[in-house]
């Protein structure tokens, strides 16, 4: 197991109290696996992406461990975190491609980049310029302002500096999210070449767009208002979900194919709870068909067939039956 | 009702305004009472471009809009004002549609100032509260609040209500839906479709192929400001004829199947436009001897209300 996560919970600290984003975390990713996290804005899935790797304030670890490849993360450390960080674990964060330097090229960029890690930026050209070929871009780009270049070769140029090093794990937040549908196939697959050619071991891709896991992930983990709600692999979340929440965000997705005249599809009723102040147990009681007296209480995220996690007490009563 | 004939937007660029970029070239095609036309291509195809032609925040450089046979560059004053209230626009980030310091429903006072100053509070606010439901809001929860207080979605259906409290007739939607979360976009979605059985026509702006099917009969493919295929949504989807719009379909994300390995081929640094087809860079079955790189391939009818604008597929 590439990494575990184990009760990670996480608080933002604001004037008005916290703000409870990550609740009782416990997952694991695979080696060589890609996992997809997906869930509304809002619902923690950025905050545990940055939790594992800069645990910055206002955020503020509660409780829980993160284990990489058996090794203890000191992720509530911000100066012991930092031999960790783009060697064995690295992010593409949020908009990075908009956060490139204006003012340098793209090659000095990545020559300091190294440098601040202890690498030879000289005798690191030659795979430099072969990480180039494979995401194809050509070596000209090196010789750029970001300026220069368009919206899908920022998104190449900035996924290839975050794995020059080959890290375990990469956090891929939102990175197809703001491209051309054609830049976005290119990109999401780069990802999985990534991944073949072991350039990193194991990933989690953020975002909203469930139809783009269902293209390159392996598992998919679906996030509600701070709480996990189902993980299972890819084929099950979209075709066997078994979370209510789930069932009716894949329901209420748009496909090539269906057209408002012959299917109406509907969205879910009502909003997201208020994170300041959330209700107690399951958070998506409010919204759900389902809900009953006992969802007042957390229900636990357990497996319930072979790498199908979910945290649903109705399901769980279901399946006693069974 | 809305008919665009050979429009074309052309922006002076470089220091001295000595270059142009062609945003927008000889687009022609139309917009029936109470139909949803889709508007979809990559970014940098013209297409918010088209939608602000339409709205008049800008002027076409050549070609004629007409609105219910009426040449939209020649209104004035108080013509335009009455053009206004029957052609609205909404567009892509409700966040940024909002001054931050004043309440969300400022936006209504000044429709109200505007538009209906002689209407009376008690009638006027009936209005508002029929227009707010419509959309799907209860007034009581979210009137008289700052817009961070409300959501992308509230916030996004704060504009339709304030374009509908015109009594518009054409709405020009911007990549409305394409910031809101999935479980609430739909419900924006069935929205517009919802109007449209009023009578509203509808341009619908999207980069989004599978929201262009589900809400509209046709749909015009733009790419780098020229159409590239046009027709019934049904046709075109089924069969993709342009090379272009059978790349993009191929690269659509779906929930029922995986993406086949073609090629794509990503789009080249962008080159001068020459006399040759807008797609010749990137096109897989380019033909110098079809005349590809010399000719601008015409928009001719390949089948039945389907029109595509390539020399493989019919053009001659």
């Amino acid at each position: 197991m590439s990494l575990q996560v184990e009760n990670l919970t996480v608080y933002y600290q604001t004037l008005r109290g916290e703000v409870r984003a990550l609740e009782e975390a416990t997952f694991g990713v695979a080696d060589g696996e890609i996992m997809g996290l997906a869930g509304e804005s809002g619902c923690g899935k950025s905050t545990l992406a940055n939790s594992l790797i800069r645990l910055s304030l206002p955020m503020k670890l509660i409780k829980g461990r993160v284990l990489l490849d058996g090794e203890e993360l000191p992720i509530a450390d911000m100066e012991r975190m930092n031999p960790f960080r783009f060697e064995r674990i690295s992010i593409i964060p949020q908009y990075a491609m908009n956060a490139l330097n204006p003012t340098r090229k793209i090659g000095k960029m990545i020559a300091e980049l190294l440098r601040s890690r202890q690498v030879d930026g000289a005798g690191f050209l030659p795979e430099l310029k072969r990480r180039l070929d494979l995401v194809e871009l050509s070596h000209e780009v090196l010789d750029m302002y970001p300026i220069e270049l368009s919206g899908g070769m920022k998104q190449r140029v900035v996924m290839l500096i975050s794995t020059l090093l080959n890290p375990s794990l990469l956090l891929a937040d939102e990175i197809t999210s703001a491209l051309d549908v054609s830049s976005q196939k290119a990109v999401a697959e780069m990802l999985v070449s990534f991944r073949d050619r072991e350039f990193v071991r194991s990933l989690i891709v953020i975002t909203h767009d469930i139809s783009i896991l269902y293209q390159i992930a392996d598992s998919i983990l679906i996030m509600y208002a701070g709480q996990l709600a189902e993980k299972a692999p890819t084929e099950a979340i979209v075709h066997a979900p078994r979370h209510p929440y789930t069932r009716l965000l894949i329901s209420s997705l748009p496909q090539v194919g269906v057209k408002y005249a012959e299917k109406r599809l509907t969205g879910i009723p009502g909003t997201p709870p208020m994170l300041l102040d959330p209700p107690a147990g399951c958070r998506f009681r409010e919204r759900c068909p389902l809900a009953f007296e006992k969802c007042l209480q957390v229900p636990p995220f357990i497996q319930v067939d072979p790498g199908h996690f979910v945290a649903c007490w109705k399901e769980f009563e279901t399946d006693a039956q069974a | 009702m809305l008919k665009l004939e050979a429009v074309s937007k052309i922006y002076r660029i470089g220091t001295f305004g000595g270059k142009e970029l062609h945003a927008v070239s000889n687009v022609s095609f139309e917009v029936e009472d109470g139909e949803v036309v889709s508007l979809i291509g990559e970014s940098g195809s013209g297409k918010s471009t088209i939608g602000k032609l339409i709205l008049r925040l800008l002027s076409a450089s050549s070609g004629m809009i007409t609105f219910d046979g009426v040449d939209i560059s020649t209104l004035q004053g108080p013509v335009l004002k009455e053009y206004r209230r029957r052609v609205q626009g909404v567009f892509q980030d409700p966040f940024s549609s909002y001054n931050p310091i004043f309440k969300a429903d400022r936006i209504f006072r000044i429709i109200k100032q505007e538009f209906f100053p002689e209407m009376k509070r008690g009638e006027w606010q009936e209005r508002l509260e029929g227009a707010l439901r419509a959309v799907g809001l209860n007034p009581d929860q979210v009137l008289d609040k700052f817009p961070h207080q409300l959501s992308g979605g509230q916030l996004q259906r704060f504009l339709i209500a304030r374009a509908l409290l015109l009594n518009i007739q054409f709405l020009v939607a911007d990549e409305i839906i394409s910031m809101l979360d999935a479980s609430t976009r739909i419900d924006v979605l069935n929205l517009l479709a919802d109007l449209k059985s009023r009578g509203l026509s509808v341009l619908f702006i999207t980069h989004d192929l599978s929201l262009g099917y589900y809400i509209s009969e046709r749909a015009v493919i733009l790419y780098r400001g020229c159409v590239a295929e046009m027709g019934a949504t049904e046709k075109i989807y089924a069969r993709p004829l342009h090379p272009y719009t059978q790349m993009l379909m191929a690269s659509v994300p779906r929930l029922d199947e995986k993406w086949k390995v073609v090629e794509t081929r990503l789009k080249a640094q962008e080159s001068e436009l020459r006399g040759g087809c807008v797609y010749y860079d990137r096109c897989p079955v380019a033909d110098r001897a079809l005349g590809c790189d010399t000719f601008r391939p015409p928009l001719v009818e390949a089948e039945q209300n389907h029109f595509v604008a390539c020399f493989r597929c019919g053009g001659a």
